[in-house]
């Protein structure tokens, strides 16, 4: 008879270090595929699995083979129906016949496969410079605290309730009627007594007679175990979700000419990294996009990030239509406002102190949080780095940032830049923890 | 065997399987098999895995066991892939030639595709691996589980140590040389580094011993003019490194000046494992039809002697049929020759020669047609021979007009193909002949030989590559796995491409060059 063995219930993910090799390898070319995707799709999908096409470079196992478009060979072929020795066959155009040599002619890199979610989150966290912390909780799904809800039968060791058991145990004790260790004791002092005395019929029986009750009570506590398996209770916990509420997410950019390809991609991830935030965090997520130049609307995400607007720009616009909708449609009571500005900076002069006051006065009490950014240019980074001059908009929105400790800015030149603008907002977070 | 017969009747019923039935499904094919079939077998262990398993196997090679490379995950996303798609179904089972010979069952099979793979695999499979020689020469089957094992822990100390960067380079570089990492006609040299080193400090004792000054001051012989030493050289040189070479992997891992000594270890694992793999690659035709043969054979003596049901019998014979399905040239399905389909059919044939034979396959057969005996010609086949030696041996005309295959002369340089043999008195000859050799791996791969190498001087590795029938490497390639060589050599490396019937040099490709 042979050996069976059941292999069903081993672990499945034998080839998960070979995946994660090979993903490693191709991290590039996966790297700049999430990136058009996120560039290409919309903010709340970039938090979800991903098909991409199998990468080219780097992946690719090269060993000596023949050239197929080179000397003389011979195919072997079955099913010859009208041929006969010598008839010549032309050859069907450069892609050889179909049923030629046994070289398999598809391709095996021609193909697309699945990225996990986690995975996508690693490539797109890649240069952002995220501290590991906050990509694990922003990887992270939902957070349970575990919560204490009674005792159970079942459970892992180290949650035994002693107490508990001990109690059940007890009880059982009684009930099933197990002798103690001290009515046991107290037998055999008896017996120790009678033997030493000399010995007589009426001893003889009494000793007889107590042997055989020790003897009974004895296989009895055998029997009944002093703790049983049915005794032991544990401590229940129930993982109990954190407390969540909705929150809805401003975006707001500046959409004049003035914004091009690069600003409006680093807006964008800009964007998603606050979108992914707000989805750990709450249960449900709205978002809405305000563009603005001179004037501002409320727009869909596509027209939002593609279409171009001419016009001037005022600032104030965007900000006044942010606060019509919040009143309109996301009551502060309800709802937790966050608030994501991206611009170049330029704002029509006279604009500033109107921004200053919409913020000041209405918009920040509102906003749990308000974060701008300031899109610069590469070459500028390192004179704008430090100085607090700049942009009429830049200038006005120091005074805001000084006075509330909610809003943050910041200038922007690369995707590493994003992160500090959000880093307040990330160590605000009490620790979270996973249950298993 | 005939007392179960007698008393019993079917072995299952019913399309579920349990480990009961299997088991006795197991002992009665045995005993069959034994006791009709001769066969001789290694204990068999059966392991019974789910889909996501079998995919994992696919991707390591179907092994249990192996190292961890991203080339494996690669292949474990396609077969994925081709698997989800709907494009590819999985194998029924999988075997290792290992003792015990282990054989997976898939969890989603019926019990009479249980029942047929333990026929298949478990019996025609594991007899083959234990009989045929050329798993009896090249293979370890008792020792291939824990080299795998070694291997793999030894690979991942590695990996500890130096870093997985530094191994992966190692592994890339000695997979793309893993063709040209087997010994195709002669075993490495036995002795081992300890005997070896033992034998160098003799010889040069000896010649301390025996040295001279006085045969220095001997005038140089007449006519050794230097073009001559510099031969004289070049033979010295090569014949202490044994060249030419055929095996790069094990060239490198001996005379690599530059590996460290786990990288050396590494390499040796790479090419051990090509090694076990390569009688396989040679059998194919052999090792399918041989498991073929006996689960056809095997499940029709049981339904004579009514141990299963016509049901299952009907299921059998479909996925027997399915598997041994070969379209012709011109049906879109077409994609080669089916080694299951062309393995059965010549053994069939055999059996049919033995027992029944014409007036020609006297003529073609004179030792086997008629002798009556057709278990004995198998056996000795399935013991004796590789794919390309079983054909050239035992392809017989009345396969050839059944099968009715032609040979069509494909030359790269001119517009059309032609019919150079059909399944007529003329062509039998030349179609075997040719069939054998398409299945020759030896011929087939590209013989890429080390040369010479200058290990005294600037160490350049020069390698031939012998052009059979003008065929030549395809560039790319030949020029990454170069690059790969060049790696694991440390010095600059040539390629040579000579013509194997006239010895012309056609070019000669440097690393430096790409």
């Amino acid at each position: 008879m042979p050996i069976f063995i059941d292999r069903r219930l081993n672990p499945k993910d034998k080839s998960l270090g070979n995946r994660q090799r090979f993903l490693k390898r191709a991290r590039e070319e996966l790297k700049r595929n999430i990136r058009d995707k996120v560039r290409a799709g919309r903010i709340a999908e970039v938090d979800q699995e991903h098909a991409v096409p199998m990468p080219r470079k780097g992946t690719s196992e090269p060993v000596f083979s023949d050239a197929r478009d080179s000397g003389r060979r011979q195919h072997i072929l079955p099913g010859n129906r009208t041929y006969i020795s010598g008839d010549l066959i032309p050859k069907p155009g450069l892609g050889g016949m179909g049923s030629s040599s046994p070289g398999n002619s598809e391709s095996e890199d021609d193909f697309r496969f699945v990225l996990s979610r986690e995975e996508v989150l690693d490539l797109f966290f890649e240069d952002l410079e995220l501290p590991d912390l906050v990509k694990l909780s922003l990887k992270q799904i939902l957070t349970f605290k575990p919560k204490r809800a009674g005792f159970a039968a079942s459970g892992s060791p180290t949650n035994i309730n002693v107490g508990r058991t001990m109690r059940n145990s007890h009880g059982r004790r009684i009930a099933l009627r197990r002798p103690k260790q001290a009515q046991l004791d107290a037998i055999a002092r008896q017996l120790a007594m009678l033997e030493a005395q000399p010995p007589n019929a009426a001893r003889r029986e009494r000793i007889a007679a107590l042997r055989e009750e020790f003897d009974l009570m004895e296989r009895r506590r055998r029997r009944i175990a002093y703790v049983d398996p049915v005794d032991i209770r544990f401590n229940r916990f129930d993982p109990q979700p954190q407390p969540n509420a909705s929150a809805v997410m401003f975006c707001l950019m500046d959409v004049s000419g003035s914004m091009g390809e690069r600003e409006k991609d680093l807006a964008k991830r800009f964007f998603v990294l606050l979108h992914l935030f707000l989805t750990r965090r709450y249960e449900r997520t709205d978002i809405v996009f305000i563009r603005h130049t001179h004037e501002a609307q409320e727009v869909d995400e596509q027209t939002f990030f593609y279409h171009t607007q001419s016009g001037g720009t005022v600032v104030s616009t965007a900000l006044e239509e942010m606060h019509r909708i919040i009143e309109r449609r996301y009551p502060a009571t309800e709802w937790n406002i966050y608030a994501a500005q991206a611009s170049d900076g330029d704002n029509f002069a006279t604009d500033s102190e109107r921004c200053i006051e919409l913020l000041g006065g209405k918009l920040m009490r509102l906003c749990q949080y308000f974060a701008y950014v300031e899109i610069i240019d590469e070459r500028e980074s390192h004179i704008f780095g430090s100085t607090e001059n700049g942009t009429s908009l830049w200038r006005a929105y120091s005074a805001i940032e000084q006075k509330w400790p909610n809003f943050q800015m910041r200038r922007i030149a690369a995707p590493a830049d994003i992160y500090p603008v959000f880093r307040q907002l990330f160590a605000r977070q009490p620790a979270m923890r996973v249950s298993a | 065997m005939a007392s179960q017969t007698g008393k019993s009747g079917l072995l299952f019923s019913g399309s579920d399987w349990d480990f009961k039935k299997l088991s006795r499904v197991y002992d009665e094919i045995e005993a069959i098999a034994i006791d009709q079939l001769h066969l001789d077998t290694y204990p068999v262990q059966m392991e019974v895995i789910s889909s996501e398993q079998m995919l994992d196997a696919y991707s390591s090679v179907g092994m249990p066991l192996m190292y961890r490379h991203w080339s494996f995950g690669k292949h474990f996303l396609h077969n994925e892939f081709l698997y989800r798609k709907g494009g590819r179904g999985l194998a029924y089972e999988l075997v290792i030639n290992s003792n015990p010979c282990i054989v997976y069952l898939m969890e989603e099979n019926t019990m009479a595709l249980q029942a047929l793979v333990t026929a298949h695999a478990a019996l025609g499979h594991n007899h083959f691996f234990k009989n045929n020689h050329l798993f009896r020469q090249w293979t370890d089957a008792a020792g291939i589980l824990s080299y795998l094992d070694f291997a793999k822990g030894y690979i991942a100390r590695c990996e500890e140590r130096h870093g997985p960067a530094a191994v992966e380079a190692v592994l890339d570089s000695a997979h793309a040389l893993m063709d040209q990492g087997v010994f195709r006609y002669h075993r490495p040299p036995k002795l081992s580094s300890e005997q070896q080193r033992e034998g160098l400090r003799e010889r040069l004792e000896y010649e301390e011993r025996s040295y001279n000054d006085l045969w220095r001051t001997l005038p140089p012989a007449q006519g050794t003019d230097k073009a001559k030493a510099g031969e004289e050289g070049l033979a010295e040189r090569k014949k202490s490194l044994s060249l030419p070479e055929e095996n790069l992997l094990y060239f490198l891992e001996k005379n690599s000046l530059v590996l460290e000594p786990w990288q050396r270890e590494v390499l040796r694992i790479v090419r051990v494992i090509a090694q076990y793999f390569y009688p396989q690659r040679q059998t194919q035709v052999m090792n399918e039809g041989c498991a073929t043969f006996v689960h056809y054979t095997l499940m029709n003596m049981l339904f004579d002697r009514g141990r299963i049901n016509e049901g299952a019998m009907l299921e059998i014979l479909r996925n027997h049929s399915n598997v041994i399905f070969q379209p012709s040239f011109d049906d879109p399905r077409f994609s080669g020759i089916n080694p299951y389909a062309l393995g059965l059919d010549m053994m069939q044939d055999i059996q049919r020669i033995a027992t029944e034979p014409t007036a020609e396959d006297r003529d073609w057969f004179p030792d086997i047609a008629g002798r009556g005996d057709w278990l004995e010609t198998l056996l000795d086949a399935w013991a004796n021979h590789r794919d390309e030696s079983f054909i050239r041996q035992y392809l017989s005309p009345t396969l050839i007009r059944k099968w009715r295959l032609f040979v069509l002369a494909d030359g790269s340089d001119r517009p059309h193909y032609e019919v150079a043999s059909i399944h007529n008195e003329r062509g039998y000859k030349k179609i075997r002949a040719a069939l054998a050799q398409n299945y020759d791996l030896g011929a087939n791969r590209p013989d890429i030989q080390v040369v010479d190498v200058d290990l005294l001087g600037d160490r350049h590795l020069r390698l031939q590559h012998k052009v059979k029938d003008g065929i030549i490497l395809e560039n790319e390639s030949r020029d990454a796995t170069l690059r790969h060589i060049r790696s694991l050599w440390g010095y600059e490396v040539s390629l040579a491409a000579v013509d194997a019937e006239t010895g012309a040099t056609l070019g000669e490709r440097w690393t430096k060059d790409c």
